[in-house]
């Protein structure tokens, strides 16, 4: 059966439509909140300010992450800054140039109502960051500092350092650890969920492993939050943490939640390029060195060889010989055209043969006018972190000559489905941060994720929550020895004791490599039908594989991370299939999915709007099926579509 | 590349440990130090046996969550970062690396090279926040903060929380930890209200969970990931000294 979407956007000017809503939501009352559990489920900033908020207004929070503390979640590792439109630049910023930015950035495939939210509640989450002492950058004057990032042609980017995610995660971890001794949240550290319980048609609790003892814990709540970020590592090589997963997300749609736009995967221009067969991960470099860096490649063959050779070194190539293909294409934003433009015009430039390493797929992204502009020194304090760990991996000072960069998977558009309260298809299962679908189309803006992380789990979810948990203020303890749990717990047990039977000759990475090569192949930066109808067969094929020849060491019941990573590929299995479906059916480009057959004379992505204006919702039919999809129209009250224009 | 690596195995935190001795073959040197520790543990499942356990996560020196001591010295030989951060190039081809857990008192092992570093969350959940409350604060600009305190509350800050100091320590102390979060919030105006209570609270949580007294070697310094100054060590003894004086 085909879910019967709700979106609940409410009416009015968009301006007033977040205000008019809080006006109109429930509350519940403290004696009442007192009474009421809540599951958050991940650490990071969404996580941690959702608990932390939502423990000072007095509900009873349980809190779950699979590291060894709430500040270690993947948020820790983003670098360049956080969005708002404080306009404290005083160059003509504003909420709606924010919303605008986003929703255009984006491709026109996200909510505005949800956009123009996140946009509004942005300036908040800046003042709440420096109140918990956040050390942002600031100019001699002590006020805050600003810098630029992509998609946007005013200064609105707030950091600190290259380590603004740190920083940011420090300040919610601060106020979660304040809530943790405070006794209204509870941390449960290396814990992971490994199914969600729903009875009545409600979310009910989680079933969790205790990752050191291996027990299966079974935890109720009058509501679930899943706020565990993205399932970027489905590729194997990406930015990601290696424990980032998509498996909790997976579980939810496995128990009915709509899962959106899985085929949404940001693919960052600048990250570091793949340097062999024994890579773990990909390092990203913060967009925020397109500030200042310039990227190119030779405009001749012949020094593409000479580079590749050792030959030439790319600093000895001619000013008038390099090619700076951004700023060639794209005059009016230049370096800092979005992520997915800048990230197809370098696989562009490579695949016609101008890549600058021994794979041909890297190109450079040079300071050289920088420096001689503002000096060595300025660079150095600006990127200072950067430029060292580019040089720790690479062994090549960038200080000299231009660092060498290749798009890489980073962020996941595509998640849960959740309605303007944040709630899932499931009443009472809640999803915020990256986790979710909401706010970004096709294509996320660089400093936005930080944002809505924070914008959801401070400023949004501990208002929308009350509107559900305002039913359930006569609601019970939720017990937890009721068949609904009993049956999730004995799922999870017999998935456990399949993978351990199945003492086949393959370890988990073997197949999750193999998984990642036929995803960046076919489901990538570039997808046809033939591809993504390869991919489906592939895919198909690796998961019986893995259920007949995945070799598994050690036992249930102690510390084992093989076990961990098994269960999570057994969901990428699917996931990637779910991906490669969803890539299939939108017969258009947008944002980061670009369709080969869907382009523009010039190479641009080429939407439909009359076909494609909406959000694609799919619903698990159990395993090996195909799932049914569900479209959510996506209407645009207030901005008129255009081709996106980053030229002029 | 070639090594010999000597690893601490340890089944969990009863159990007695002990060091075994594998072999890696045709490692590149552009392979990082937890790659070449995946390439032995495939190769370890690959021949049936358990894999090392060790925490890792980020792999780019942010998430504090990796935390092995190799020939020595916590993060291994190379100055300034972490063990996610340490290419193979920085070793001798066909040398042998031991690699141990943190030793401290307060960080008990769970398996192998994994040790439970909770003790550090308890230490902040004592007083290393300030108390504000969501929606409650005032405009960002409204307090200006000098920039030089800011860049110093910042470089304390930086601080990834990974238990490299009191690894070090020989006395087993956290200060650098405890003086990282303190410095950093005692530079900012906000982070100033509840200063002295902050210091005192952090500093009995520290003694309570058993790690020892600072004895100013600087050992936690030399060893940081991110090349935390123990000049933030003294801020901390001005902070905790004035407020056990006020009281």
């Amino acid at each position: 059966m085909a879910y019967k979407l709700e979106a609940k956007i409410p009416a009015g000017e968009l301006s007033q439509k977040w205000s008019n809503h809080k006006a109109a939501i429930k509350v519940v009352s403290p004696a009442n909140k007192r009474k009421l559990d809540i599951i958050v489920v991940g650490t990071g900033l969404g996580g941690a300010s959702a608990a932390a908020s939502l423990g000072e207004l007095g509900y009873n929070v349980k809190i779950f992450c699979i590291s060894d503390s709430p500040r270690r979640a993947h948020s820790i590792a983003a670098q360049g800054g956080i969005n708002a439109a404080k306009n404290y630049q005083n160059d003509n910023d504003s909420v709606y140039r924010l919303f605008y930015d986003t929703i255009k950035g984006g491709d026109y495939r996200a909510r505005e109502a949800n956009v123009y939210r996140l946009a509004e509640v942005s300036n908040l989450i800046i003042d709440q960051c420096v109140a918990q002492g956040v050390p942002f950058a600031r100019e001699y004057g002590g006020l805050l500092a600003n810098r630029s990032f992509g998609g946007a042609q005013v200064s609105r980017t707030f950091y600190a350092r290259g380590q603004t995610g740190q920083q940011l995660l420090l300040g919610a971890y601060s106020v979660l650890n304040k809530e943790i001794a405070a006794g209204s949240v509870k941390s449960y550290p290396r814990h992971e969920m490994l199914d969600i319980v729903v009875e009545n048609g409600e979310a009910c609790g989680i079933i969790a492993r205790n990752l050191v003892t291996g027990e299966l814990e079974r935890h109720g709540a009058h509501a679930v939050v899943i706020a565990t970020g993205g399932y970027g590592n489905v590729f194997f090589l990406s930015t990601n943490a290696m424990a980032s997963n998509g498996s909790a997300a997976f579980q939810c749609y496995r128990k009915g939640a709509g899962f959106a736009n899985p085929c949404f995967t940001q693919i960052h221009p600048t990250c570091i390029p793949v340097h062999g067969t024994q890579q773990s991960k990909l390092t990203l470099m913060s967009e925020s060195l397109r500030n200042d860096g310039r990227i190119w490649v030779p405009k001749k063959m012949e020094d593409v060889k000479a580079i590749r050779s050792g030959a030439k070194k790319p600093s000895e190539i001619a000013e008038e010989d390099r090619d700076y293909y951004l700023e060639r294409r794209y005059p009016a934003f230049g370096n800092l055209v979005p992520r997915d433009v800048a990230s197809r015009a370098a696989k562009e430039r490579c695949d016609a043969g101008f890549g600058v390493n021994e794979t041909g797929l890297a190109v450079f992204l040079d300071f050289k006018t920088a420096i001689e502009r503002l000096g060595k020194d300025t660079i150095k304090q600006r990127y200072g972190n950067l430029f060292d760990m580019y040089e720790e991996i690479t062994d090549v000072n960038p200080y000299e000559q231009p660092m060498q960069i290749f798009p890489a998977v980073h962020y996941t558009m595509g998640g849960i489905w959740v309605d303007y309260n944040l709630m899932t298809t499931i009443p009472g299962l809640y999803a915020i941060g990256e986790a979710n679908f909401s706010d970004h189309g096709a294509n996320r803006l660089g400093a936005s994720a930080l944002m809505q992380g924070l914008a959801d789990g401070y400023f949004v979810l501990p208002y929308t929550i009350g509107d559900y948990l305002a039913k359930k203020i006569q609601a019970p303890k939720v017990k937890t020895d009721t068949a609904a749990f009993d049956e999730a717990e004995k799922g999870v047990r017999a998935r456990i004791e399949r993978l351990f039977a199945i003492k086949g000759n393959q370890s988990v990475d073997d197949i999750h490599k193999r998984l990642g090569l036929v995803m960046w192949d076919n489901v990538g930066m570039a997808r046809t039908k033939e591809s993504l109808e390869k991919a489906i067969v592939e895919i198909q094929a690796l998961r019986k594989e893995f259920y007949k020849d995945l070799k598994l060491v050690g036992t249930a019941d102690s510390f084992n991370v093989e076990l961990e990573k098994a269960l999570r590929l057994e969901d990428y299995l699917e996931l990637g299939e779910l991906m490669a479906r969803d890539a299939l059916n939108r017969e258009e480009s947008c944002g980061g999915h670009f369709r080969s057959e869907h382009q523009t004379e010039d190479g641009e992505a080429l939407r439909h709007d009359d076909k494609f204006a909406y959000a694609a919702v799919w619903e698990y039919k159990g395993f090996d099926n195909a799932p049914e999809m569900t479209i959510e129209p996506l209407d645009y009250e207030f901005v008129h579509r255009a081709q996106r224009n980053y030229k002029d | 590349m070639n090594f010999k690596l000597k690893i601490w195995r340890q089944r969990d935190a009863k159990s007695q440990g002990a060091f075994e001795t594998y072999e890696v073959k045709d490692i590149s040197a552009d392979t990082s130090f937890l790659e070449m520790m995946d390439i032995l543990n495939n190769n370890l499942i690959h021949e049936g046996k358990e894999p090392v356990a060790f925490d890792h996560d980020c792999r780019e020196g942010i998430c504090g969550m990796c935390s092995m001591h190799i020939n020595g010295h916590a993060h291994g030989p190379s100055q300034a970062v972490t063990t996610c951060q340490m290419y193979m190039r920085k070793f001798k081809d066909g040398s042998t690396i031991v690699i141990e857990p943190w030793r401290s008192a307060a960080f008990p092992v769970i398996r192998d090279l994994v040790v439970d570093r909770g003790a550090y969350d308890k230490i902040l959940q004592a007083g290393g926040f300030i108390s504000v409350r969501t929606n409650s604060v005032p405009d960002g600009n409204a307090i200006p903060i000098p920039k030089k305190d800011a860049d110093e509350s910042m470089d304390a800050a930086a601080c990834v929380g990974c238990g490299a100091c009191a690894a070090t320590c020989k006395n087993g102390s956290a200060m650098l930890f405890v003086a990282a979060r303190v410095s950093s919030l005692a530079k900012l105006p906000q982070g100033r209200v509840e200063g002295a209570r902050r210091a005192k609270a952090m500093v009995a949580k520290m003694d309570e969970l058993g790690f020892g007294n600072c004895t100013n070697t600087g050992a936690c310094q030399a060893q940081c990931p991110k090349s935390i100054s123990i000049a933030h060590i003294a801020r901390l003894n001005r902070e905790f000294l004035a407020a056990k004086l006020a009281d």
